[in-house]
């Protein structure tokens, strides 16, 4: 790379900072044409129209309407049936709902089996909160689509992680196309699936299954990638046909990473399915947005600690599937014994499920039986945000940090010249990367320029780099520090793992609750999203650094300080950056989901062009996030995989 | 197919790594070094190999590792297709069997039992000891009759329903060699089986091994990379070094003429008298005097015999047949080493 008669990375981009800070200046001075500022009108190609051009061929033209909602019957007719085992939606099979007591003794049940007490109870709980609190049924419509979507995704993906596995083609189709999919904001998702799938629970569920499908392609290829050499050659010496390796040697020998997708695909469909609320999906986040807005805080906690316990349950629960490992029994031990975890469930449920024919509160919780503590919380936060200490403290970060602080640095932003701006990406990435990062960026962002919504990609732009900034200021420290001791690293990983699976949608909660309907609630909202993986990166890039090296920088008599700075840090680095990229995608993710508190920038757009058919225009938009979000994804990956190649880690 | 026709034959077998082998293998000068062939981008994992396994023979295949001997073994199988040569396998050419003729004879010819195991972790080792059989799709009652009979066999009784994962490397071992013999195969491919055992089991299945070989007589090609384990089981011993066969030969042959400086080196440490037969000291001219003795003696087993006896030949029997006489003088060099 180094220069033979050109120049090389740095001093190209170099150049390139140089060039924008040229531009920016002139853009100060006044010397700069306006349509040097930001492209003219004119010069916007319309891809929207474009786009729905293509669409309304594809739709109709090709007949993939008709296509999809004969599916969408056959999909309806399962979120029926779901609808009504899971809360008695008047449809066939008609036997409906579960009552919540024989629900939750299967919970505990199951949770017993695979976690021992402590998930048993974490099961049981969790049903029994959801019932008292009174949102039973609300947490039930959710459930009954996740019921459907989660196995259709699992199907799906488990089909196509083997097909890619398989065939290499299909390997190299799916890959780019699922990193584009993990960059694409949900909305993206959303509109397609309401204008083929119809609006509510089904267009939720076919939104939530494709949103769930990539981690399971993935995990799968995985596994399967992995079953040793040994284990496959024994199978063949077996004389396995090719069917029977894939049933009994390939899938079973890939059970851990199989598990590892379902777990993630539980996690991405609840993450999703709260959110499909914003296409008239009814359940938990539906009522968490109503209660949202009409700013019921103490309600809007409620649903949010319901949700958040739901999505710990299934997340502990499969994971513990995961790490359970057959068991033999000793022979001749009685059928009873064998399944008596089965048995005992199976008898507590129809226990329940007839206790309730009698007891009508062992069925259900009616509206005024319910434990909600909806007012009480409310003057309870309304107190603790009155206290003199919290006030002034929220007023600060208000006040100032916002207004001189994070208005002035967007309004910056805003100000540099479009072709600054892409210069600047690119040295960015030419400097960090190489030469095929720096050209995709700047393909990348000349094409966000193109699109037409310029001022509003920046503004997105500028919400998930104020906040990934401020999150490291405070997440690299508690990282840091927590790293020192096991003890620590433990809890705050524990910690991490947890906030990763509450869904998305919660942490607006204590967002609009601290600052209300404001720029702040927005960053805030980001940053404590961002702020997981920051420190979860942290922690485990330090944790891992060899402890050979940390004795011999002891041995040489460093200090812990010179340590952390010349053995440590650098090391860890690589991974930290790994945390650093995720903390900017998930950054991505918020941002646009924090539209509902009120933005400015592509996510309002995009949120606002569900309520129409407008579908070029909401791609246009989804992939204006997309490319800002992979032209940062291919730098940071490509700069950490230099990096760990050159440090000699594994 | 004769009584004497191999059970195993290979001849001229190449198997080459690479972008396009079979391509590489039809331009290039057979003369080629492995070093020359690394060098053009390719790796020879066999190289010109011939020989043949005859019918409840033990063949071991002894070389270090990346000697090609694994490869040449998951050829025999065709676990990996040769890229030139041929090879057959009871007077059929295994590379022109199609898949299912193939897959028949594994299932009803083959067993392999591998280093590291290769055990399905799912499975009971009731289970595990089943599979080639369900495989093969014999029904439930027979092939739980059979595998308990297998399991028996190699000393896990009782320990059925366990799960690999809950048994000793040497337990896993024993359920690996149990599902290679469920089918009751012809011919037994052992891929370094106890390589990845510490040494004392390592011996103790050994002895095992050789106790099964006894009672169930199938041909055999053993892989190892411990030369004293080839000593102490073979039959025939073929070295092997850069994808080539060095030297095949019984372990009295290779110990007294060892056929390159390769081979020769591997030969140097070892205590011959514990290698070397009567039988293979004979001279068929010479008659001796006084009581014969047997040819399977090792020079270490008459070590006794030979210090205090002032017979300068010794008659040798196998069986009923008079073999000739050994000269007492060449088992004493044995012994002790030539005279200068």
């Amino acid at each position: 790379m180094n220069g033979t008669g050109s120049m090389t990375r740095g001093q190209a981009a170099i150049g390139l900072l140089i060039g924008a800070v040229v531009l920016t200046v002139a853009q100060y001075i006044g010397w700069l044409p306006n349509w040097m500022h930001r492209l003219p009108e004119t010069a916007i190609p319309n891809f929207a129209m474009v786009l729905d051009i293509i669409f309304n061929f594809v739709k109709d033209d090709l007949g993939l309407l008709t296509f999809t909602r004969t599916l969408t019957e056959g999909l309806e007719w399962l979120l029926d049936v779901s609808g009504n085992i899971f809360y008695g939606k008047n449809r066939w099979p008609n036997i409906g709902p579960m009552p919540w007591t024989g629900l939750a003794a299967i919970a505990a049940v199951t949770g017993y089996y695979l976690g021992g007490w402590r998930l048993s109870l974490l099961g049981g709980g969790t049903m029994i909160w959801t019932a008292l609190i009174g949102q039973w049924t609300i947490a039930m419509q959710t459930m009954s689509v996740l019921a459907i979507a989660a196995p259709l995704a699992f199907v799906i993906g488990l089909s196509l992680g083997i097909a890619a596995w398989k065939y290499e083609w299909v390997d190299k189709t799916i890959k780019p196309v699922l990193s584009v999919l993990q960059t694409l904001p949900f909305f993206t998702y959303l509109l397609p699936a309401v204008i083929f799938f119809k609006v509510g629970p089904t267009a939720g569920a076919v939104a939530t299954t494709i949103y769930a499908i990539p981690p399971m392609i993935l995990m799968t290829t995985l596994g399967l990638q992995k079953v040793s050499s040994e284990v496959v050659e024994a199978g063949k010496m077996s004389g396995c046909s090719k069917y029977q390796m894939l049933r009994h040697v390939y899938l079973p020998s890939a059970r851990t990473e199989i598990l590892v997708g379902v777990n993630q695909v539980i996690m991405l469909c609840l993450a999703m399915v709260v959110l499909t609320a914003f296409i008239g999906m009814p359940g938990l986040g539906a009522k968490l947005l109503a209660m949202m807005g009409s700013f019921k805080l103490g309600r809007s906690f409620e649903i949010g600690v319901t949700i958040v316990l739901l999505a710990v349950m299934l997340d502990r629960m499969s994971k513990a599937w995961v790490v359970k490992q057959p068991e033999h029994f000793e022979r001749g031990t009685p059928f009873w014994k064998r399944h008596q975890m089965l048995l005992l469930g199976a008898g507590l449920f129809v226990g329940f499920t007839l206790l309730s024919l009698v007891l009508p509160i062992a069925a259900e919780i009616g509206r005024k039986q319910d434990f909600s503590q909806g007012k009480e919380l409310d003057n309870l936060i309304k107190g603790f945000l009155d206290i003199e200490v919290v006030k002034s403290t929220t007023w600060f970060l208000r006040a100032f940090v916002n207004v001189k602080i994070l208005i002035p640095f967007r309004d910056f932003m805003l100000s540099i010249p479009t072709f600054a701006f892409i210069m600047l990406v690119t040295a960015f990435a030419l400097s960090l990367a190489g030469r095929k990062q720096a050209v995709l960026a700047a393909l990348f962002f000349s094409l966000v320029a193109l699109s037409g919504w310029w001022d509003r990609a920046i503004i997105t732009l500028y919400s998930v780099v104020a906040a990934v900034t401020i999150a490291a200021i405070i997440g690299l420290p508690i990282g840091i520090i927590a790293a020192r001791s096991e003890k620590w690293s433990t809890r705050v990983l524990l910690m991490c793992d947890t906030a990763q699976t509450f869904p998305s949608f919660v942490y607006l909660i204590p967002a609009i609750m601290l600052f209300g309907i404001t720029d702040i609630a927005v960053i805030f909202s980001i940053l404590i999203f961002a702020m997981v993986p920051l420190m979860r990166y942290t922690i485990e890039g330090l944790r891992t650094v060899p402890p050979e090296m940390t004795e011999a920088a002891d041995m040489s008599g460093a200090t812990r300080m010179q340590k952390l700075w010349n053995v440590q840090l650098p090391l860890a680095l690589p991974t930290m950056a790994i945390g650093f990229n995720q903390a900017i995608m998930f950054a991505f993710f918020m941002v646009i989901i924090a539209a509902f508190i009120g933005t400015q920038d592509l996510g309002q757009e995009l949120q606002r062009t569900l309520a129409g058919t407008n579908l070029g225009k909401n791609f246009v938009l989804g992939i204006c996030v997309s490319l800002m979000a992979l032209t940062f994804d291919l730098t940071i990956m490509k700069w950490a995989a230099d990096k760990k190649r050159a440090l000699g880690l594994p | 197919m004769s009584a004497d026709t191999p059970v195993i034959s290979c001849k001229n077998v190449w198997k080459i790594f690479g972008r396009d082998p079979k391509k590489f293998l039809a331009t290039m000068d057979k003369g080629l070094s492995y070093d020359d062939i690394r060098a053009a981008g390719y790796i020879a994992g066999v190289k010109d190999v011939s020989l043949d396994v005859h019918k409840g023979e033990m063949l071991v295949i002894m070389g270090l590792s990346g000697s090609g001997k694994s490869t040449l073994v998951r050829c025999f199988s065709r676990l990996h297709d040769i890229t030139g040569g041929t090879i057959s396998v009871e007077g059929q050419d295994i590379m022109s069997l199609p898949e299912k003729e193939l897959i028949d004879l594994r299932r009803s010819k083959m067993g392999m039992v591998f280093q590291s195991f290769g055990l399905l972790p799912h499975r009971s080792v009731l289970d595990n000891v089943a599979f080639p059989l369900e495989m093969r799709g014999q029904d439930k009652h027979a092939r739980r009759e059979r595998a308990l009979e297998v399991i028996k066999l190699v000393g896990l009784e009782g320990r059925e329903d366990y799960f690999p994962r809950e048994l000793s490397g040497g337990q896993q071992q024993r359920v690996g060699i149990a599902r290679s013999l469920a089918i009751e195969p012809d011919i037994w491919f052992l891929d370094e089986p106890f390589s990845a055992l510490d040494p004392l089991i390592r011996r103790e299945m050994q002895d095992e091994f050789l106790r099964l070989q006894q009672l169930l007589n199938k041909t055999i090609v053993f892989i190892t990379h411990d030369f004293d384990e080839a000593l102490r089981l073979a039959d025939r011993i073929a070295i092997m070094k850069d994808g080539a066969v060095e030297q095949c030969d019984t372990p009295d042959q290779i110990v007294l003429n060892p056929a390159t400086e390769y081979v020769r080196k591997f030969t140097e440490e070892v205590d011959k008298a514990r290698v070397v037969h009567a039988g293979v000291l004979v001279d068929p001219k010479a008659k001796g005097t006084g009581d014969p003795i047997d040819a399977k003696l090792t020079v270490h087993k008459m070590a006794r015999m030979l210090v205090n006896d002032s017979r300068d030949f010794i008659p040798v029997t196998r069986g009923d047949n008079l073999l000739g006489a050994m000269p007492r003088k060449a088992a004493l060099d044995i012994l002790l080493g030539s005279e200068e």
